[in-house]
């Protein structure tokens, strides 16, 4: 069992003489102990509202959330053991920095020292011992970003929401503070669940990545699983830098596989050996499917694509070369400088078992191999 | 701003004598009416210096008014001491009620809410004589007639309103996720509401407070109607001093001294909050 459970939430805001909004639909996600999960999605797509139903702001509609052993949906927010940070930081203005982070602490009677030790190692970790006496309003918004992270993070909770933690910080700043967050949360074994419309800092921080859209968990998975073996257009297109290359083929049966083809410029073969019962079902059955290639598996200088460069850019560690063929936008990424100016054609290799294909829904019926 | 310029600072220093004096004339000659006698003030050409008096301050505070006509009982003192008793509970009673259903009204969204709400606000539009028959005549048959209940009851037409809009306002601006953090630290919805909501609106309930209490001060026709001698605010008991004998000027000026006084020292007190309650929009930082 897992500590956190939530199963089959939905969430419905309803507003007199306004369409009702389905925030969230049928969720289903189970957080293990220590855990940390990142919910990943682009705005208004459900993840701060099912942040906010697991911390009791918001009341689910229907489902059920448990954390530990404890129905928690129907308790108020302070009998359900969950820390917060808030996006708005929401720090009480009357109270200095420090009062701030003390204050979480208060209800659980511990000594004066022992408060202010907790509290100056938080403010250490966070690097904002130096605002500690200060109040609120006189310090800047990534240092009060950081004593709302602090606040939440030094209470003794079950589970810890971090509602877009890093937004305000600097890019250096915050890839420091992701690895020693990472740190304090793994040595005491804290569970977290963190919003973020971040990749990098999903994939950096997480230990799994729900990606949400339009309110429907669309993967709950590893960011090397979500990579490599994407369960719908949405997520193969959502994940990964640059996105994955997708076109529309014509699927023709024949040689005991299947040709997919862009007019007749690119086609693909792809033997029946490599394909499951349903996979070939839905290949039969469809005139037409999507199929996707990471940019990072088009090989640059070989193969049978021409294409006509329309881009080069050198980013001192790779290349990335976008070109145009039959109406499709093609991106590869080559570790070293290619010698190619926009106009240029050259040839680009798609080999069919980097393809990732995809059925008429969306959902991805055939992964790319796995090397 | 510039203050270097001689000519400039000559000129502002010469506007604001102006606007001040335009502003404050009234209140200084009333001032200075009553340490007048009656014929002192109605002397014509009026003059600036006379011989000051304290007779209209010792007839107010005696409660005898002499005229030529003769003696006058008046109950001047009696009424000052009913216009703080009235105002204060009509504030302390609106702000009991105003300042949670103003956090409701802020915060939750219920059916009819917004229509309760502009319900509430309506009150102030209706001319107060055209509810003040009718509800005389309830008053009468519920016994309510001439109680000091009564008349803080019928106030709330005046302070209700005005905390309610006032303070919802301040609720608004403040962030839910302020109370939301301290709620998860293991806090009531209640707690929430008096430690962070109230105290973080503090200066606007000041604010609204003071501006009540200062319209329920100000009110005539409520308790003209409403309420007897014993029972009355100074502004119905300034009637008093249209005597037989003439109106007694002198006695009014001293008794609009002594009757703003209040009202100016509790506004200069709360100064400083009405300011604090004006930028109170920066929480969010």
């Amino acid at each position: 069992m897992g500590m956190l459970e939530i199963r089959n939430v939905d969430k419905v805001y309803r507003s007199r003489g306004k369409p009702p909004v389905h925030a969230v639909r049928a969720l289903d996600m189970e957080v293990g102990k220590g855990e940390i999960v990142a919910l990943l999605g682009s705005s208004g797509c459900g993840k701060t509202s099912t942040l906010r139903m697991v911390a009791g702001f918001e009341s689910v509609t229907s489902g059920e959330i448990a954390l530990g052993a404890r129905q928690i949906h129907d308790l108020p927010p302070a009998r359900r053991k969950v820390a917060m940070a808030f996006e708005g930081y929401s720090l009480y203005p009357p109270l200095t920095v420090r009062e701030n982070i003390a204050f979480a602490l208060k209800a659980q009677q511990l000594t004066h020292s022992e408060v202010s030790r907790r509290v100056d190692a938080i403010a250490r970790l966070v690097e904002i011992e130096d605002t500690l006496d200060k109040y609120p309003r006189s310090i800047s918004g990534g240092q009060q970003q950081r004593v709302s992270l602090a606040r939440a993070l030094v209470r003794d909770a079950d589970l810890y929401l971090l509602d877009e933690p890093m937004g305000q910080l600097e890019p250096q700043l915050r890839a420091v503070l992701r690895g020693r967050i990472k740190g304090l949360l793994a040595e005491r074994g804290m569970t977290a669940i963190f919003v973020t419309h971040d990749q990098t800092e999903a994939s950096a921080l997480a230990d799994r990545i729900a990606v949400m859209e339009d309110g429907v968990l669309q993967q709950f998975a590893s960011e090397k699983e979500l990579k490599s073996r994407p369960a719908n257009l949405f997520v193969a297109s959502f994940i990964g830098e640059p996105p994955m290359n997708l076109l529309e083929t014509e699927v023709t049966a024949g040689d005991g596989g299947f040709q997919l083809s862009v007019g007749s410029d690119i086609t693909f073969h792809i033997p029946g050996g490599t394909l499951d019962q349903h996979a070939r079902r839905t290949l039969e059955q469809n005139k037409r499917v999507r199929v996707g290639i990471r940019p990072q598996k088009v090989a640059v200088g070989t193969g049978d694509v021409q294409v006509r460069v329309t881009s080069n850019q050198w980013l001192g560690d790779q290349s990335h070369v976008a070109g145009e063929c039959a109406g499709n936008l093609l991106i590869a990424v080559a570790a070293s400088r290619i010698a190619a100016r926009p106009g240029d054609v050259i040839p680009f290799a798609l080999e069919p078992r980097h393809l990732h294909i995809f059925g008429a829904d969306g959902v991805c019926i055939r992964h790319a191999e796995v090397v | 701003m510039d203050h270097s310029s001689l000519a400039g600072r000559i000129f502002r220093g010469v506007a604001l004598a102006l606007v001040l004096v335009f502003f404050m004339f009234p209140i200084v000659w009333i001032f200075l009416m009553s340490f007048q006698s009656n014929e002192q003030i109605l002397r014509i050409p009026p003059h600036i210096l006379f011989e000051p008096t304290l007779t209209n301050y010792q007839a107010l505070i005696s409660g005898q008014l002499r005229t030529t006509a003769g003696n006058l009982e008046i109950s001047f003192m009696r009424n000052l001491v009913n216009s703080f008793v009235l105002s204060s509970a009509a504030v302390i009673m609106a702000l009991l009620l105003g300042v949670p259903a103003a956090y409701a009204f802020a915060r939750f969204k219920f059916r009819l809410g917004e229509s309760i709400a502009f319900t509430l606000l309506s009150f102030r539009f209706a001319p107060p004589l055209l509810v003040l028959l009718p509800l005389s005549l309830y008053y009468q048959q519920l016994g309510l007639s001439d109680t000091y209940f009564g008349i803080v009851w019928v106030y709330q037409l005046i302070a209700l309103p005005l905390i309610l809009w006032i303070v919802r306002g301040y609720f608004e601006d403040i962030s839910p996720d302020i109370e939301h953090a301290y709620r998860l630290a293991g806090h009531t919805w209640r707690e929430a509401f008096t430690r962070i909501a109230v105290p973080l609106a503090g200066p606007g309930i000041a604010a609204a407070g003071l501006l009540s209490f200062i319209f329920c001060w100000n009110n005539f026709v409520f308790a003209l109607i409403l309420a007897s001698a014993d029972k009355q605010p100074v502004t119905v008991g300034a009637l008093a001093f249209v005597t037989a004998s003439g109106i007694q000027y002198g006695q009014i000026a001293a008794a609009i001294v002594l009757s703003v006084t209040p009202t100016l020292l509790l506004a200069l007190y709360a100064q400083r909050y009405l300011v604090e309650g004006l930028s109170l929009g920066a929480v969010k930082g």
